[in-house]
């Protein structure tokens, strides 16, 4: 009896172990939401990219469901997202605003310029304050934000194919019907 | 799997051989003994090599251990890498868009650190404040941030979501 | 279409291996001989449809066909077709894809090799192996299709990741995943054993090849993924103890204590009970580490992307597998009951404490890794374990270690007297001790720490090839005739054990002479500078820009001299890939039996001479590591060929007319 004991120590330490990862798969930094999720986008103030006189706010959206997305024309990643972005701006479901992040705003215009311009509206962070606010921490990062000007998802790093079709665009859906 | 396991080989599997009491009794004296050694060198090990991570807002409000080292992370603050007249010692700063820690390192840095990017140093404060890193690490790609760098960050936006709110 | 063929192929092969998974088991619990004989067909069907699977990813590769959403994330029309091949590893998909593939490999091996096992056996054993494919090809089918397409098809491909456009990355992951994946044969014939309830010799002879087998795959795969680490990654280190490292030293560790146990379980007819459970633990930790690499529950130098839906798909086959395995284990093992007995002073014993010590090696690197992750979900902060933790937990584990290996290499089966062992090793012992003592001196070493710790490299490396030789001289001693035909009367299985462990001592002598020896300068040079290290000299000659197929290089002449003689010239390079604008260091090596030197390019330095930070090395016996780990699989490779394997198979292929239904006879052939 006590040996049949002993040969099952080696379930339990693996059940142990496993718990752990249960608990680690839930700590994985991609998971871990934004603060801001369910809560008001904060409010900003910025010129417009293509017409820097004109200013633009978040309260220009309300009634709307929208995307913003933070970009830069340095990031290499943003390259790798556009074509994404681009195919979702031909649907025409959704409002997408730009937002050059620490940039110059002469390069990401001749970025867009170059590549293509997706979005219904651009503006310019040129120092990163209404990035800080929005708890960016590197580009691309993407919000989506409610008729409320909620916001209900955020995407670190690229938009991609999957994200696009299996989050994103359902969420849209959903949103646009409320 | 486990040290426990490794134990309990030890005194079980003599047993076909030796079949009396008192000398079973020895060699579950004996296990328990290298048990005991095991858990020593683990915890020995543990104590001298564990470092612990510290986000720069952390650092500025004195929360990190005095005289020990620990890292630090957080992203490169844009336009902060000075390289000194050596070539070889670099001065930057590391924030979590809070607070910023000031870091002297001397050596070649990782081929991925970049302004605008993650970045975890490792080493300690010294008397003026500058953390003085004896290793640099930069793991990411473009779409990847290490972990401990996202959290930091996180935990700082939260903080300061939370100041904005009590103003 | 291509695409559409390979992921066709995997439905079906997913299909076949459902099939192996179920029936040939049900078969031999029920003796339905045919359900049993299915198992071939269907582990050589499936084999047959991975391949297509594997060709066909391989083929959309070559062609740059983007439309596959895996070859536009990981391939570009730039990259060399070569590295287009092994990018088709490269990837999450794709290396899960490798990783089937070779199971399908090993269990269409079984089912060829196989033909002298008892029907019910290969049966059973193939019925495991399937449960197991057809949960990985689950996974892939469902979480990581490596076919998936993207519309729009875009025009270019995002490139492979700069580090692993290198021939090491053509030869590490697949020897890596051969390594991981044959250990499932060994799992196998344990579960096998486990659920027909007959656990013997004849069982642990059987399965004995297939695990040195895939022990020396992944031997080799450790070492290419270490040298591919040193020379790749420029930072001069060959093991960082990085969790992903671990990962795979984990299954090499209790592998290793698996093949000796099985030794001795052939052998003997002892530690049965403890050899299952090494066999269930060795593929076991194989798993874990794909789950540890794969769901990004770790942060390593591996920075895979990482999906949390698919380490909960793995966890929980992990968690079927590895807890199913050791639930069978804890309520069948009681009744393999145990025979055989040994005093406190034989062979046995020896190897069943460096058993222990391996086992106890394992545990400790493994909660070395999975600390942080303890602490972090416990909420008790974030923390990282740095390499001295595992140095300072590995030495002293290795170091008795060591010292019982030579003990083995001479102690007798069943009882050995401590006279006797003291008989047969004191030349040994005592070469080793003049060693030891006088090296670090004739070295040219005075401080006590570094006396010390080369002292106990050199004795641990010159006890093991003493004691190797006086476990020689007494086997050769009896037999007649000359020393050749001495040499020639000994069994391969002998060469590789003694093969093997001379590989461990040159092993340490290497980590020894480098740990106790290297010499790295960081500076900064001018054209025309010079930098001495280790003796020898390298003089940057001139900076030049040079263009590559996919990227651009700044390229650094040096010439390395020693004593005023120039020896030859080293080109490190700074690379920037277009595609990922990612800048990668590539170092400059002279290799040599007796190490190398090494020099990597740091950064420009904006003086307007042409200045740059550069690193230098000199690492002796570096190389040693690498030669140790060589001879270690060599061992491993000559146990295999053995003539006991050889015979035995021939002799019971001679008569394959023997009933499947008659096991009984075939055991005892």
């Amino acid at each position: 009896m006590k040996k049949k004991l002993l040969l099952l120590i080696p379930l339990l330490v693996f059940f142990v172990l496993a718990g752990f990862f249960v608990a680690g798969l839930g700590l994985n930094p991609r998971e871990i939401p934004s603060p801001l999720i369910g809560k008001p986008a904060p409010a900003f103030l910025l010129p417009d990219l293509n017409a820097p006189e004109k200013m633009v706010t978040e309260k220009d959206f309300l009634g709307q469901v929208w995307l913003l997305n933070v970009w830069a024309s340095w990031c290499v990643s943003c390259k790798t997202e556009h074509p994404s972005l681009a195919e979702l701006a031909r649907t025409n479901e959704v409002s997408i605003v730009g937002m050059l992040y620490r940039d110059k705003p002469e390069n990401g215009s001749e970025w867009l310029r170059q590549h293509g311009d997706p979005y219904t509206a651009s503006i310019a962070d040129a120092n990163g304050s209404v990035g800080i606010d929005f708890g960016v921490i590197g580009t691309p990062e993407t919000f989506l934000i409610d008729k409320q000007g909620i916001i209900r998802y955020k995407q670190t790093g690229p938009i991609n194919e999957e994200v696009l079709n299996k989050k994103i665009i359902p969420m849209i859906k959903e949103l646009k019907q409320q | 799997m486990s040290a426990e396991q490794g134990t309990q080989g030890a005194a079980e599997a003599p047993s076909g051989g030796i079949k009396s009491r008192h000398k079973r009794f020895l060699w579950i004296i004996f296990g328990l003994a290298f048990f005991a050694a095991i858990v020593a060198l683990v915890l020995n090990a543990f104590g001298s090599s564990i470092t612990y991570f510290y986000s720069p807002t952390q650092v500025m409000n004195n929360e990190v251990p005095q005289g020990r080292a620990f890292r630090v992370g957080g992203m490169v603050e844009g336009g902060s890498v000075v390289r000194a007249g050596d070539g070889l010692t670099v001065h930057f700063k590391v924030t979590d868009t809070a607070e910023t820690v000031a870091v002297v390192y001397t050596g070649i840095l990782p081929d991925l650190f970049a302004e605008e990017k993650g970045v975890v140093a490792q080493g300690r404060l010294d008397d003026h404040g500058v953390f003085q890193a004896t290793q640099v690490l930069a793991k990411h790609d473009e779409n990847y941030v290490a972990p401990e760098v996202q959290a930091a960050l996180d935990e700082a936006h939260k903080t300061r979501a939370a100041q904005t709110l009590a103003q | 279409m291509i695409p559409e063929i390979g992921q066709f192929a995997l439905v079906l092969a997913a299909l076949l291996m459902v099939v192996q998974g179920t029936l040939p088991l049900v078969g031999a619990s029920k003796g339905i001989s045919a359900w049993m004989t299915l198992s071939r067909r269907t582990a050589q069907g499936a084999f047959f449809f991975l391949a297509l699977a594997l060709g066909c990813l391989i083929y959309s590769f070559i062609v740059n066909d983007f439309s596959v959403l895996n070859v536009a994330n990981n391939s570009n029309t730039k990259l060399p077709v070569i590295y287009r091949i092994a990018a088709s590893w490269g990837s999450h998909e794709g290396s899960i894809l490798m990783w089937v593939f070779m199971l399908g490999l090993w269990s269409c091996a079984v089912s060829i090799f196989s033909k002298h096992l008892p029907e019910e056996m290969t049966a059973r054993v193939l019925g495991v192996m399937g449960l197991v494919t057809t949960g990985l090809l689950f996974f892939l089918l469902l979480t990581s299709n490596p076919f998936d397409r993207i519309f729009p098809v875009p025009l270019e491909g995002r490139d492979l990741n700069p580090l692993l456009q290198d021939i090491g990355m053509i030869l590490h992951p697949p020897m890596l995943y051969m390594g991981y994946v044959g250990f499932s044969v060994a799992f196998a014939f344990a579960i096998a054993a486990l659920l027909g309830g007959r656990l013997d010799a004849t069982w642990a002879r059987w399965s004995r090849p297939w695990t040195t087998l895939a022990w020396c795959f992944l031997t080799v795969g450790i070492l290419i993924g270490s040298w591919w680490a040193y020379y790749e990654l420029g930072w001069g280190g060959w093991w960082f103890w990085d969790p992903v490292e671990n990962a795979s030293l984990m299954p090499w560790l209790v592998g290793t204590a698996l093949i000796h146990s099985l030794a001795v379980t052939e052998k003997r007819g002892t530690f049965k009970v403890w050899t299952v459970l090494l066999a269930i633990c060795t593929f076991s930790l194989s798993l874990l580490g794909t789950f540890l690499v794969r769901s990004g529950v770790l942060t390593s130098v591996h920075a895979f992307a990482t999906d949390p839906q698919r380490g909960m798909f793995i966890l929980t086959f992990l968690a079927l597998v590895i807890g199913g395995s050791l639930a069978l284990f804890a309520f069948r093992a009681p009744k393999v009951g145990t025979a055989g007995t040994f005093k406190i002073i034989s062979r046995e014993s020896a190897l069943l404490a460096n058993n222990v010590l391996l086992t106890v090696a394992c545990g400790t690197v493994l909660l070395g890794t999975l600390y942080p992750l303890f602490l972090d979900a416990l909420k008790l902060g974030k923390i990282s374990v740095g390499p001295p933790y595992f140095e300072a937990v590995f030495v002293p584990l290795m170091a008795p270690l060591v010292f019982l290996m030579g003990v083995g290499a001479v102690a007798r089966w069943k009882e050995s007297t401590l006279p006797d062992l003291w008989a047969r090793l004191r030349w040994a012992a005592v070469i080793t001790l003049v060693a030891a003592v006088a090296l670090p001196f004739i070295l040219g070493r005075t401080s006590p720490t570094s006396v010390a710790l080369l002292a106990l490299g050199f004795a641990m490396a010159f006890w093991i090839v003493t004691a190797s030789l006086a476990g020689f001289f007494d086997r050769v001693k009896h037999v007649e005739g000359g020393f050749r035909e001495k040499l020639a009367r000994q069994p391969r299985s002998f060469w590789g054990m003694f093969a093997a462990h001379i590989g461990v001592a040159v092993f340490i002598i290497g980590v020894t002479v480098v740990k106790g020896f290297e010499a790295e300068r960081d500076v900064r040079m001018m054209p025309g500078d010079t930098v001495s290290v280790g003796g020898y000299t390298f003089r940057f000659e001139s900076i030049e820009d040079r263009s590559g197929p996919n990227y651009h290089a700044t390229r650094g002449t040096f010439e390395l001299s020693k004593d005023g003689k120039a020896i030859r010239k080293l080109y490190p390079e700074k690379r920037v890939y277009f595609a990922h604008g990612m800048p990668m260091t590539e170092a400059a090596i002279d290799s040599g039996f007796f190490g190398d030197r090494y020099v990597s390019l740091g950064e420009p330095i904006n003086d307007g001479k042409q200045s740059w930070s550069a690193r230098v090395y000199h690492k002796p016996f570096v190389t040693w590591i690498w030669y140790g780990s060589l001879l270690m699989t060599l061992g491993g490779l000559l146990a295999i060929s053995d003539r006991r394997y050889r015979v035995s198979a021939r002799r019971e292929t001679a008569k394959p007319s023997l009933s499947p239904l008659e096991p009984a006879k075939l055991e005892k052939a």
